[in-house]
């Protein structure tokens, strides 16, 4: 069982009734803050320090070798809670003749920020690790319409990371080792 | 037929007036600049350090310490007011609602044409007080006219009929009304003391106030206890912190002032600070010895256009701390409650005002006393 103390509180003197002495330590308090260091940082030239698994803005990513990470396998679509991402799936273009025929591509990719809560799902679900929230926090727009990242700016966004898969690299391998499938 | 003797008077008059303006209002201006950067200072920030006159900020060095020190934002500030929307919401009286910032304003204005703020040492060594008029009855003069500033508070609460800024009114006559009295009970010892039988003085002059504490201790060090009670006196009646009971933001909005906007609230934004200009001013003159180096010393300057010139600066200087410490108090304690207001001023402050009084009027009839 807990005891319960109950304090005495002793009478205020004559000089703390007053008030007067621990004004002046207020007064000192303050004085002395006047000369320590500044903790704000000056926004738009300083930016703070974001931490690695900082969730900002989705954006797509590639993989080491320039080539486009999601498959347009629209999961992340689903589990979006708002619904903010909306997909177009397509193919690969035909420039990527080892791929071309074997996986699809989105032909348009949309994240309506307007709507994006930033809950990191589409990053947590995506099979390719296709889309990251990276550091990015800051973004503005004078319509609605600019509020929606196109495919463009989402890849402009979330330039390469480095990848450890390189998936399409061990496929070759295994092709020139003569074990395709 | 011209008298241009007479002429050229008044035109000086006119120019001296305009000058005080001049420099009351920049004061007033830069101290709601210094109000913005001590409290920056206090709570670890910067403060305004962008605005910039176009070419200012290529000055090498000087340029960018303007810009640092925020020093062209009551510029800033000004035009902002001017430029932005006037409104004057439907159901406000409109006749009073216009009236009000003038009113606040004109009082702040009249008290400073009897403050001395230095000395003019002619030729032949007589000293003239420098101030636009010197009344006999200066101090009187300055109690009733800035005691009439509250009726532009409570005309601005009054007519803006909606309830924060009616509470905001209610709530700063009763305080001026509390307060009016313990700051005048408080002066009386002052007077009482200076009027001595011997000083010379012998009226409620401001110079006279000064003069007396030429070469001699401060007031603040003779009476102690009456330059506490004036200076809280003088808190409470320049509505700042910890007594902004008209204005309180968090429980008021903004008080009186809740239904104006542009330039009329730049309007009672630059009366208030020129109130606390005035009463730095007055606490100066009263307590710190105005234009007087140092308690027991006589001025270190010579006695001519030079010295009324560092007169005025040390005369300055005192003003501007003082207005630095009613910043630094704001920045330092928390508002009152507004019962404790009335009970500090009424069941506190009154009665001791009152005790100190008798206590100057028994000490100086018995210093007075002829010799047996
Ligand atoms: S980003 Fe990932 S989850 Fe979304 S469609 Fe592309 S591959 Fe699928
Ligand atoms: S972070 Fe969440 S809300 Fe935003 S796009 Fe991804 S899944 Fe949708």
């Amino acid at each position: 069982m807990a005891k319960t103390v109950v304090l005495q509180r002793k009478p205020l003197s004559l000089s703390e009734r007053t008030y007067l002495p621990q004004i002046v330590t207020g007064l000192k308090t303050t004085f002395s803050n006047m000369f320590k260091g500044k903790v704000t940082l000056q926004y738009p030239e300083e930016k703070p320090n974001i931490p690695k698994n900082y969730r900002g803005i989705p954006t797509l990513v590639k993989d080491p070798n320039g080539r486009e990470k999601c498959v347009s396998c629209q999961l992340c679509e689903f589990v979006c809670p708002p619904k903010a991402i909306r997909i177009t799936p397509g193919a690969v273009p035909e420039s990527e003749d080892d791929r071309e025929h074997v996986e699809k591509a989105p032909q348009e990719f949309e994240i309506n920020m307007l709507r994006c809560i930033y809950c990191g799902y589409c990053q947590e679900v995506c099979p390719e690790e296709a889309i990251y929230l990276q550091d990015e926090y800051s973004l503005s727009g004078y319509s609605r319409d600019e509020m929606i990242n196109k495919k463009e700016k989402l890849y402009e966004l979330g330039g390469t990371l480095p990848d450890q898969h390189y998936k399409w690299d061990k496929k070759k391998n295994a092709e020139d080792e003569g074990n395709d499938h | 037929m011209f008298d241009f003797e007479m002429l050229f008077m008044i035109g000086l008059k006119v120019l001296f007036a305009l000058l005080m303006i001049g420099a009351v209002m920049t004061m007033a201006g830069y101290s709601v600049l210094a109000e913005r950067k001590v409290s920056a200072w206090m709570q670890g920030r910067v403060g305004p350090n962008r605005t910039v006159l176009p070419l200012v900020g290529y000055v090498p060095f000087a340029g960018k310490f303007l810009k640092g020190m925020g020093m062209f934002q009551p510029l800033a500030d000004g035009l902002k007011f001017l430029f932005k929307e006037e409104i004057i919401p439907g159901h406000v009286n409109k006749f009073y609602y216009n009236l009000a910032p003038i009113v606040a304003l004109v009082p702040a204005l009249t008290t400073m044409t009897v403050l001395p703020f230095g000395e003019f040492f002619a030729d032949n060594g007589e000293s003239f007080p420098l101030m636009l008029a010197n009344l006999e009855v200066g101090i009187l003069f300055i109690l009733a006219v800035s005691s009439l500033g509250v009726y532009g508070i409570v005309l601005a609460g009054w007519s803006s009929n909606s309830k924060y800024p009616f509470l905001g009114g209610i709530r700063s006559s009763a305080q001026m009304i509390s307060y009016e009295l313990a700051m005048g009970l408080s002066l009386l010892p002052i007077f009482l003391w200076v009027s001595e039988p011997g000083t010379g003085a012998m009226g409620l002059s401001l110079v006279d106030i000064v003069d007396s504490q030429k070469q001699s201790p401060w007031l603040l060090l003779v009476q102690p206890l009456s330059a506490l009670i004036f200076l809280i006196a003088l808190f409470a009646e320049t509505n700042r912190l910890p007594f902004d009971m008209p204005e309180s933001e968090t429980d008021l909005v903004g008080g009186f002032h809740t239904e104006y906007g542009g330039f009329k609230f730049g309007i009672f934004f630059v009366a208030e600070y020129a109130h606390i200009v005035v009463g730095s001013a007055i606490f100066t003159i009263v307590f710190l010895g105005g234009w007087h180096f140092m308690p027991w010393m006589s001025d270190p300057w010579p006695a001519t256009w030079i010295g009324s010139l560092i007169g005025v600066g040390w005369f300055l200087a005192k003003t501007i701390f003082l207005i630095f410490f009613f910043i630094w108090i704001r920045w330092t304690l928390p508002r009152f409650r507004y019962d404790q207001v009335m009970n500090l001023g009424w069941t506190k402050l009154l009665p001791l005002a009152l005790i100190n009084l008798i206590f100057y009027v028994c000490l100086v009839t018995w210093l007075d006393q002829p010799p047996a």
